[in-house]
C-alpha cells in the first residue's frame, strides 16, 4: 500500500485540553504544526470536566501555598507520584491557570472579581495544618466546556491547522526506534495518510471505555496507549484506575465532587452520613479512593439504598435551590436527565464508577516519552521524537490516586510544557527520523488485517465481552483468584480479537472501522490493566486488594512498568528529590 | 419498536431513502442515543456521530420525529406521544439544511466557517497583570446563557434564514457567540466586532422566528442574543 505523505515539524494526535494547550504553543511559535482529532475538537472528553482546575492562586485564601497543594498532591498519590513533576505542576501551576482567564476563560468570580475556587476532596493548608482548603477554580460546574472552547478558540486565532475528524492508526517507528510520525485516516473520505514530524505529541486522553460502566465518553478507547503498546513501548501504573465515587446509579454520568465541596454529602439507606465513620477529619471530602471504599463498603453490608441496595445518595437540597442554581446548574440538569432525581428536592442516587486512568505512557516534565521497561535508571533513555501529554501520559503527578481538579491542570501545565521544550528543540535542528518501505509496511499491518478480514466475530460483542471482564475482576475491590481469571480471559479475547470481522468496508464515514480499530485499543489497554493490577501484590491508592489489604512500601513504594514484549510487569524507582523543596517522606494515609 | 432512519452512502446508494429497523427496547425509556446503539449493533454500517453522551459535547444533533435535539438527552418519552409505548414509530433523519455526507453525518463546514467570521475569541490589547483580569460577579454573570453553547447546530439548522443564506447570514449560534464576547467585560474589540455585523445579511436577515430557541437543547437564546446586538448597532448609529 503506497500512501500520501503529508510534512510538518510537529503534530499534535489529540484535540482535549492537552492537545490543543501543546499546539497553542506550537503554532505561537510559527513552527509548521497540525492537530489531528478524531472529532471536532470541542467534542473531546475535556468538554465533560465539571468540578473544576486545582490550583494555589490565593484566591479564596490570600495565604495559599503551592506548596501545600504539592504535599496534598504527594500525599493523594499514595506516595508514588514523582516529587519533580509535582512541584513543576503545582509550582507553574498559577501562571497556566492566569494564562487561560488572559485567553478569556469565563471563570466564576467572587465579589472582589478574582476566580472563584470551591473546596475539593483532599484538599488542607499544607501538612500541619489538616483544614479544608478551597483551591479548585472554577466556572460554574463547567469547567472543562469552558477551558476547551477556549483553547479552541485561541487556536483558531493563531492559526493551528486542524485535522478533524481523522483518525489516528499507528505511530511509524524506524528500526532504531525512533518515531517518524503516525499513520492516519480521514474519517469523511477513508484516505490513509502518512503524517510525518519531528515531534509527534500524543494527547489521546484516556480509556474508560474498558470498563461495561464509566464516567467517560464513548471515544475514550485509550488509542494512545494502544498505539505506544503496539510499537513496543512500556506504559506505566496502568494498574491505577480511579473510580469516582458518585457516577449517577445506571448512567455512569458523573456528578461532580463539587457537589460535596459545595456541602453536599452521601448517605445510607438509614440516612446516616457514613463518611464521618470513615474519615472523622475529611469526611466526604476524603480521597476519591478513600470515599469510594467506603461507598462499596456501606452497600455490601447491605446498608445501600433502592430497592436492589446497590447505590447510596448524595444529598444536596439542603444547599437550597438558589445556590444549586447558580454553582451546580449542569448538576441539576444531569441529576433530573439521568438520575430522575431533581436534587433540589431528592437526593441523587450514586455508585463509584470508573472515571480516570492514573497510569500511562511515561514521561519526564518535558511530555519527552521513557523508553526504558524496568531498571532504575529509565530516566535516562527517551523515545526520540515521541511526546506525550495529559491523561495519556504518565508524568506522574496522580500516582496511585488523582486529586480531583488536579487533571485539568496537569494538561495545561504539561500540555505548554511539552510545546515550550518542542519549539526550543526545534530551533535547536531537531531530526527527522527517516522510515523505509518495511517500517511502513508495519505501521500499516493492522488496518491491513481488518481490510482483509472475511469472517469471524463481531466487533460489538467483542467489546462486550471485553468490558464485562474488566468490570467484574479490576473493579474497586480486586482479589487475586478473580483478577487471574481475568488476566486468562483477557489473553483469550486477543486471540478472538485478532480474527474479528469487519464487514463494512467502504470508506465514506465509516464509524464501524473506527469502532474496529478502537476495539484494537481497548485490549491493549485492558491487558496491561489486568497484567499490572494482579502484579501489583500490595494495596495502595485506587488499587485495593482482599488478599493484600496492606500498603507495601518495601516492596512496592515504586512505579510499575508493563512491557508488551514479554506482557510481564517491571518496577521504576518513584521521584523523591524535588528541587526546592524538601522531600515528603511517606506516611501512613488519614483523612 | 419501529425505528426509521434516513440511510445514505454515496458510494453505494443513488439517493438517500428511509430503512426501517425493529428495536425491542424491554419498554425501557432509552435516551434517542441508546436506541442508535441498538441499531448499530443490528446493522454496523449505519452511520452517526457521538462522543460525550451527556448533553455536552453537541456530537449528536439530528433530526428526531420533526424537531432537532441532541440524540443523548431526549428519551423516547419525549419524542412525541406514542413512540415510546412503540405505537409510532422513531424517525431520525440529519440535521437539514447542511449537506450529508453519510447517513445522519452531515457535513457542518458552513456552520463552523460562521463561527469563525465573529472572531470567537477574546481580544484584548493591554498587557496582561501578573495575575488574573478581574471581572465582577456582576460582569460575569452577563456571559451565563451565552458561553454554554455547544455547537451542535441543532439552533442554525432549523432556521428558515439559515437556509436560504447559509454563506451571508451568519446563524443563530455564531450570532450567540458574538454577542458573548460583545458582553464580556473583558473583551476591547466592540467597534470591530459591531462593525462587521454591520450589512443587510450577517444579523439583519434573522426574522425573529425563534425556532432557534425552542430547540436549542442547553435553553440559550439566541433571538435575545440577537436582540441584544441589533440595539447595540443601533445605538452605535445614532
Ligand atoms: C465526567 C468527567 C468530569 C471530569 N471533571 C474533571 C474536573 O472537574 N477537573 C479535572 O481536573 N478533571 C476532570 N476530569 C478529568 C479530565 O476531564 C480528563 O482527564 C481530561 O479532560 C483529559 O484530557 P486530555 O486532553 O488528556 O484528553 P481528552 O480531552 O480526552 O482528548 C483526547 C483527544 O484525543 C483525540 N483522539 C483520541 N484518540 C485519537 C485517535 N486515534 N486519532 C485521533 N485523535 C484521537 C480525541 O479526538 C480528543 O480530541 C473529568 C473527567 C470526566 C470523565
Ligand atoms: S430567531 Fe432569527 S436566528 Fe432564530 S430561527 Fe428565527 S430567524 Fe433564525
Ligand atoms: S445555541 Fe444551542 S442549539 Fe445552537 S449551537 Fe449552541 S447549544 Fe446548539
Ligand atoms: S453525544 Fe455529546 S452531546 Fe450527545
Amino acid at each position: 500500500m503506497s500512501i500520501r505523505t503529508v510534512t510538518f515539524d510537529a503534530i499534535v494526535v489529540g484535540g482535549g485540553g492537552a492537545g490543543m494547550r501543546a499546539s497553542l504553543q506550537m503554532a505561537q511559535s510559527g513552527f509548521k504544526t497540525a492537530l489531528i482529532s478524531k472529532v471536532f475538537p470541542t467534542r473531546s472528553h475535556t468538554v465533560s470536566a465539571q468540578g473544576g482546575i486545582t490550583c494555589a492562586i490565593a484566591s479564596a485564601d490570600p495565604n495559599d501555598d503551592w506548596r501545600w497543594h504539592m504535599y496534598d498532591t504527594v500525599k493523594g498519590s499514595d506516595y508514588i507520584g514523582d516529587q519533580d513533576a509535582i512541584e513543576y505542576m503545582c509550582s507553574v501551576g498559577p501562571e497556566a491557570v492566569f494564562e487561560l482567564e488572559h485567553m478569556g476563560l469565563p471563570f466564576s468570580r467572587f465579589e472582589n472579581g478574582r476566580i472563584y475556587q470551591r473546596p475539593f476532596g483532599g484538599q488542607s493548608k499544607g501538612p500541619d495544618d489538616p483544614t479544608q482548603a478551597a483551591r479548585t477554580c472554577a466556572a460554574a460546574d463547567r469547567t472543562g466546556h469552558a477551558l476547551l472552547h477556549t483553547l479552541y478558540q485561541q487556536n483558531l486565532k493563531a492559526g493551528t491547522q486542524f485535522y478533524s475528524e481523522w483518525y489516528g492508526i499507528d505511530l511509524v517507528t524506524t528500526g532504531d526506534g525512533k518515531v517518524a510520525g503516525v499513520i492516519a485516516a480521514s474519517i469523511e473520505t477513508g484516505e490513509v495518510v502518512f503524517f510525518k514530524a519531528k515531534a509527534t505529541v500524543f494527547a489521546t486522553g484516556g480509556a474508560g471505555r474498558i470498563y461495561s460502566s464509566t464516567t467517560n465518553a464513548l471515544i475514550n478507547t485509550g488509542d494512545g496507549i494502544g498505539m505506544a503498546l503496539r510499537a513496543g513501548l512500556p506504559v506505566q501504573d496502568i494498574e491505577m484506575w480511579q473510580f469516582h465515587p458518585t457516577g449517577i446509579a445506571g448512567a455512569g454520568t458523573l456528578v461532580t465532587e463539587g457537589c460535596r465541596g459545595e456541602g453536599g454529602y452521601l448517605i445510607n439507606k438509614d440516612g446516616e452520613r457514613f463518611m464521618e465513620r470513615y474519615a472523622p477529619n475529611a469526611k466526604d471530602l476524603a480521597g476519591r479512593d478513600v470515599v469510594a471504599r467506603a461507598m462499596m463498603m456501606e452497600i455490601l453490608d447491605g446498608r445501600g439504598c433502592g430497592p436492589n441496595g446497590d447505590h447510596v445518595h448524595l444529598k444536596l437540597d439542603h444547599l437550597g435551590e438558589e445556590v444549586l442554581h447558580s454553582r451546580l446548574p449542569g448538576i441539576c440538569e444531569l441529576s433530573k436527565t439521568f438520575g430522575h432525581a431533581d436534587p433540589v428536592k431528592e437526593p441523587i442516587p450514586v455508585v463509584p464508577t470508573c472515571h480516570y486512568m492514573m497510569g500511562g505512557i511515561p514521561t519526564n516534565i518535558h511530555g519527552q516519552a521513557i523508553r526504558l521497561s524496568g531498571g532504575h535508571e529509565g530516566e535516562k533513555e527517551y523515545v526520540d521524537g515521541l511526546f506525550a501529554v495529559g491523561e495519556v501520559a504518565c508524568v506522574s503527578v496522580h500516582g496511585a490516586n488523582r486529586l480531583g481538579g488536579n487533571s485539568l491542570l496537569d494538561l495545561v501545565v504539561f500540555g505548554r510544557a511539552a510545546g515550550l521544550y518542542i519549539e526550543e528543540a526545534l530551533r535547536q535542528g531537531m531530526e527527522q527520523a527517516e522510515p523505509n518501505s518495511d517500517d511502513m509496511d508495519r505501521a500499516l499491518s493492522r488496518l491491513r488485517r481488518w481490510e482483509e478480514s472475511s469472517d469471524g466475530e463481531s466487533v460489538a460483542d467483542l467489546r462486550q465481552d471485553l468490558q464485562s471482564t474488566m468490570q467484574n475482576a479490576f473493579g474497586v475491590f480486586r482479589k487475586g483468584d478473580l483478577m487471574a481469571d481475568g488476566v486468562k480471559k483477557v489473553a483469550e479475547l486477543r486471540e478472538r480479537i485478532g480474527k474479528a470481522h469487519l464487514a463494512d468496508k467502504s470508506q465514506t464515514f465509516n464509524t464501524a472501522r473506527i469502532e474496529a480499530l478502537e476495539l484494537d485499543n481497548l485490549l491493549e489497554v485492558a491487558q496491561a490493566t489486568a497484567v499490572a493490577a494482579d502484579s501489583r501484590t500490595e494495596s495502595r491508592g485506587a488499587h485495593s486488594r482482599y488478599d493484600f489489604p496492606d500498603r507495601d512500601d518495601e516492596n512496592w513504594l515504586c512505579h510499575s512498568i508493563y512491557d508488551p514484549k514479554t506482557q510481564k510487569l517491571g518496577k521504576r524507582d518513584v521521584n523523591f528529590k524535588p528541587k526546592t523543596v524538601d522531600t515528603f517522606q511517606p506516611k501512613v494515609r488519614t483523612y | 419498536m419501529k425505528v426509521s432512519i434516513y440511510r445514505y452512502n454515496p458510494e453505494l446508494d443513488n439517493e438517500p431513502y428511509m430503512k426501517e429497523y425493529d428495536i425491542d427496547t424491554q419498554g425501557k425509556d432509552l435516551m434517542v442515543l441508546d436506541v442508535l446503539a441498538l441499531v448499530k449493533e443490528q446493522d454496523p454500517s449505519m452511520g452517526y456521530r457521538r462522543s460525550c453522551r451527556e448533553g455536552v459535547c453537541g456530537s449528536d444533533g439530528m433530526n428526531i420525529n420533526g424537531k432537532n435535539g441532541l440524540a443523548c438527552i431526549t428519551p423516547l418519552s419525549e419524542v412525541a406521544p406514542g413512540v415510546l409505548e412503540g405505537r409510532k414509530p422513531l424517525i431520525l433523519r440529519p440535521l437539514p439544511g447542511l449537506p450529508v455526507i453519510r447517513d445522519l453525518v452531515v457535513d457542518m463546514t458552513m456552520f463552523y466557517n460562521q463561527y469563525e467570521k465573529v472572531q470567537p475569541f477574546l481580544q484584548n490589547n493591554t498587557p496582561a497583570p501578573a495575575i488574573e483580569r478581574l471581572q465582577s460577579p456582576e460582569d460575569r454573570a452577563k456571559l451565563d446563557g451565552l458561553y454554554e453553547c455547544i455547537l451542535c447546530a441543532c439552533c442554525s439548522t432549523s432556521c428558515p434564514s439559515f437556509w436560504w443564506n447559509p454563506e451571508k447570514f451568519l446563524g443563530p449560534a455564531a450570532l450567540l457567540q458574538s454577542y458573548r464576547f460583545l458582553a464580556d467585560s473583558r473583551d476591547q474589540a466592540t467597534e470591530d466586532r459591531l462593525g462587521n455585523l454591520d450589512d443587510p445579511f450577517s444579523l439583519f436577515r434573522c426574522h425573529g422566528i425563534m425556532n432557534c430557541v425552542s430547540v436549542c437543547p442547553k435553553g440559550l437564546n439566541p433571538t435575545r442574543a440577537i436582540g441584544h446586538i441589533r440595539s447595540m448597532l443601533l445605538e452605535r448609529a445614532v
